[in-house]
């Protein structure tokens, strides 16, 4: 079996729909950013799978990287985000830091 | 040179100016020097208007008036011009005014010793003798009612100079009000002039009516006119029917009375005749000396029966007053004006010795710590004679004088205007015989109330422990007194004591020729030859070689030819008035052959009815002031209840007006945009219920969101 762009295009939607059914459904805070872990690697898959066929090339591969270090900074402001979070209602269900709507 | 001559008499009439300024600015720290200061001033001034007289009467004499004129300012093509001029009579007024002011000053330094305000005083009077000189050296009439009104306010100040007193500020009012009555005729008779003949310069009018011209083209107007600036003369010389304030003025400190109410201020109604006195119409000249016949009788009858020394020398002066404008009425011009002059030395001399009188009375009041009598009631003095014999002396000098007595000046003048209204009946006739009739009952009548005056206040013994306490006064009260009483002599006048003819004063001043067209003059007012003329061609033409032939014809006019030949006859029934009247004062006062008292009781109405000076303060009182106070009264209730009325009317329908627009705006504007504002809040209080702040909700909004836009763009 030939394995083509679709493919790797059903995978990166599942793996998008995985992530986002991760940020809505998910109480804890660690949960929901796994959950945008997932939605970014869906995009990096959506990248290479482009540049591998449908002729974005060599700035496919570079806007995957560029995506991989803006998790990875994304990752360590929201860590310490939940870490104050935490500091501040001694515990991280995202469902009942609602605050703001005060 | 003339115009050195014009230049001192103007720095003559600046000085008093100075006096005032210093005084007024700096006379609290002059204090008690302020007098001393005012009458050295004064002092200058009147060596310099004597040397301003001399040049002009003795050097200069050819030149009738030494004038000048300047354009003060125009408006489109009018030139309001405006100057100063001198001519005889008007330097000789120089003298007279700064002569009397500086004897008033000198004679002040005394008599207001111990007044609280006794810079202000002197301030005051040199502010009067600026005016007074004002009117005097001015050429055209707009200068003149400028001064004129300035001698009106200076009088209204020294009048009420106490105002403390009620009495004195009521006086003050009086004397102004009464002589606005005056100026206000005053004013029209100026503007009628003016809108004639486009200047307020004398000799622009008088050439004008020479030419013929006439106000609104008619001559009638030409007398209305003279009688309207004659109304000024009537308002500040005291004519009747204006004659009320001047009594009332001697609430004032009596050297101003001295000053301005005898001599000098009321003189300047005669002198403005006399200085206009070539426009004339034979109907104005007609009415002027019917109108100075009455006061003169009228007021020589009440001063028979007054009490206070000052009350009698008052009615005294409207009647001397009244003697001056009948005299120029009748056209007897020269004595008119002599009488001014000689009036105003005498009269002088009389006010200042009242002054002198009353000083010591009151000195002596204060002495005995009396505060009840009065200390001008002539029936509280006697014998004053004894404790005062100099002020005595001077005293029956003017009374002389006044009385026209022979060898005195007031003899003289006095004689020459009975002269000329005899003359003037005689040849206009009918009911003109009344004035020379007035004269003479007023002359008898004035050596009636002097004597009665003198005997009452000097002779006999002394009617109160006051009387007996007076002493005589000082130098600087004395000299003025004993100076007038040596002017009053024939000698300072002429020669022979019964021929003013002689003398130097009727040489100076000489009538000036009418200016009226001859139709509406007195034909014996015209120059003689012309009359003579005139006469001999209708006449018998072959002797009019004669009259021309005979230029030592000394006579001006019919007139003064007539008055001429009057002169012994006018001179004994004076005389004869005179004696008459001083021989009744004797027998009523002194040997009591007549008893006044039973006369009193008998004729009580009489006595009564001048003894409240003919009613006419009551009468004045009844009509006049009740009559504007009613008018004020119903203008007053007018304004309340019509014109307040419809105001307030306005203010209500306004304010009711706004009542309903304020409703409006409360409830329908304010209610609109609550309602807006109470909407939103409602729909934003609904809305809010979506912001649950919890971040799962918003994504999956935005999610749902993403997914609309997604099915309706793609």
């Amino acid at each position: 079996m030939h394995i083509g762009l679709v493919h790797y295009l059903v995978v990166s939607a599942l793996l998008f729909s995985m992530g986002l059914f991760a940020i809505i459904s998910r109480k804890h805070a660690i949960l929901v950013l796994m959950g945008i872990e997932l939605v970014l690697n869906a995009a990096n898959i959506n990248f290479i799978a482009f540049a591998k066929y449908g002729g974005m090339n060599i700035e496919g591969h570079v806007a995957a990287i560029f995506v991989i270090i803006l998790a990875a900074t994304e990752a360590a402001i929201a860590l310490a985000i939940i870490l104050n979070i935490y500091q501040h209602f001694r515990h991280v269900n995202v469902d009942e830091v609602d605050d703001l709507k005060e | 040179m003339t115009k050195d001559t014009l230049l001192l008499s103007f720095i003559v009439l600046l000085i008093p100016m100075a006096s005032f300024l210093i005084n007024i600015f700096f006379g609290n720290k002059l204090g008690r020097k302020s007098g001393i200061v005012g009458t050295f001033i004064l002092g200058i001034d009147l060596a310099l208007a004597i040397v301003a007289a001399y040049n002009k009467l003795f050097v200069f004499s050819e030149e009738p008036v030494i004038q000048t004129r300047i354009e003060w300012f125009n408006l489109g093509t009018v030139n309001f011009d405006i100057g100063i001029g001198i001519d005889n009579i008007a330097t000789i007024m120089l003298v007279v005014v700064t002569l009397i002011s500086f004897l008033v000053h000198l004679f002040s330094t005394v008599y207001m010793k111990g007044d609280r305000r006794y810079p202000t005083y002197f301030a005051y009077l040199g502010l009067f003798t600026f005016s007074m000189l004002g009117i005097v050296i001015t050429n055209n009439f707009l200068l003149m009612y400028i001064f004129w009104e300035l001698v009106g306010i200076s009088s209204y100040l020294l009048i009420g100079f106490w105002y403390e007193k009620g009495s004195a500020a009521n006086a003050g009012k009086k004397a102004f009000i009464t002589n606005r009555i005056g100026d206000l005729g005053f004013f029209i008779g100026i503007m009628i002039l003016f809108f004639t003949y486009n200047s307020f310069m004398f000799d622009d009018i008088f050439s004008g009516i020479a030419s013929g011209k006439m106000p609104f083209n008619n001559p009638t107007m030409l007398t209305v006119t003279g009688i309207c600036i004659f109304m000024g003369a009537i308002g500040k010389s005291a004519q009747f029917p204006l004659h009320v304030w001047l009594p009332d003025a001697m609430e004032g400190p009596t050297p101003v009375s001295a000053l301005i109410h005898a001599a000098t201020m009321v003189a300047a109604g005669v002198y403005l005749v006399t200085k206009v006195f070539v426009m004339f119409t034979a109907d104005a000249l007609t009415f002027i000396a019917l109108t100075g016949a009455i006061t003169a009788f009228m007021s020589a009858s009440i001063a028979l029966v007054q009490r206070d020394f000052k009350k009698i020398l008052a009615f005294s002066t409207i009647s001397q007053l009244g003697y001056m404008i009948m005299s120029l009425g009748v056209g007897g011009y020269t004595n008119g004006f002599f009488h001014l002059v000689t009036h105003a030395w005498f009269k002088a001399a009389l006010f200042l010795t009242a002054g002198s009188v009353i000083y010591a009375m009151h000195e002596s009041i204060h002495h005995k710590n009396d505060h009840h009598t009065d200390a001008q009631d002539i029936y509280n003095m006697g014998g004053l004679r004894k404790t005062m014999p100099w002020t005595y002396l001077t005293f029956m000098i003017a009374t002389f004088a006044l009385s026209g007595i022979p060898f005195t000046s007031g003899f003289l003048s006095k004689d020459g205007i009975l002269a000329g209204t005899l003359a003037y009946a005689n040849l206009t006739g009918g009911w003109h015989w009344v004035i020379p009739v007035l004269g003479y009952l007023a002359a008898g009548m004035t050596a009636f109330y002097m004597f009665r005056l003198t005997i009452l206040a000097f002779h006999g013994e002394h009617k109160t422990e006051i009387a007996r306490n007076t002493k005589e006064n000082k130098l600087p009260i004395l000299f003025p007194l004993v100076l007038l009483a040596c002017l009053s002599f024939w000698f300072v006048y002429s020669s022979n004591p019964f021929e003013a003819s002689e003398g130097w004063f009727q040489e100076k001043v000489v009538q000036p020729v009418s200016v009226v067209p001859e139709t509406s003059q007195w034909k014996f007012l015209l120059p003689e030859m012309a009359e003579g003329q005139a006469h001999n061609q209708g006449d018998n033409p072959e002797n009019s070689d004669v009259v021309q032939a005979s230029p030592e014809n000394t006579y001006l006019n019919r007139f003064h030819e007539e008055s001429h030949h009057f002169h012994y006859l006018a001179m004994g029934i004076s005389l004869f008035m005179a004696a008459l009247g001083i021989m009744l004062a004797f027998m009523m006062y002194k040997f009591k052959i007549i008893n006044a008292g039973k006369l009193e009781v008998r004729f009580k109405f009489l006595h009564s009815f001048l003894y409240n000076r003919w009613y006419f303060d009551e009468l004045y009182q009844a009509t006049a002031i009740v009559g504007t106070l009613a008018l004020s009264k119903s203008l007053s209730w007018f304004d309340t209840y019509i014109v307040d009325g419809l105001v307030n009317l306005s203010s209500y329908i306004i304010r009711f007006v706004s009542r309903l627009t304020g409703l409006f705006d409360n409830y329908v504007i304010d209610g609109a945009v609550n309602m807006a504002s109470t909407f939103t809040g409602y729909c934003g209080s609904k809305i809010r219920k979506l912001q649950t702040g919890k971040v799962q909700a918003y994504i999956v909004f935005m999610l749902l969101g993403i997914l609309t836009m997604i099915y309706f763009f793609v």
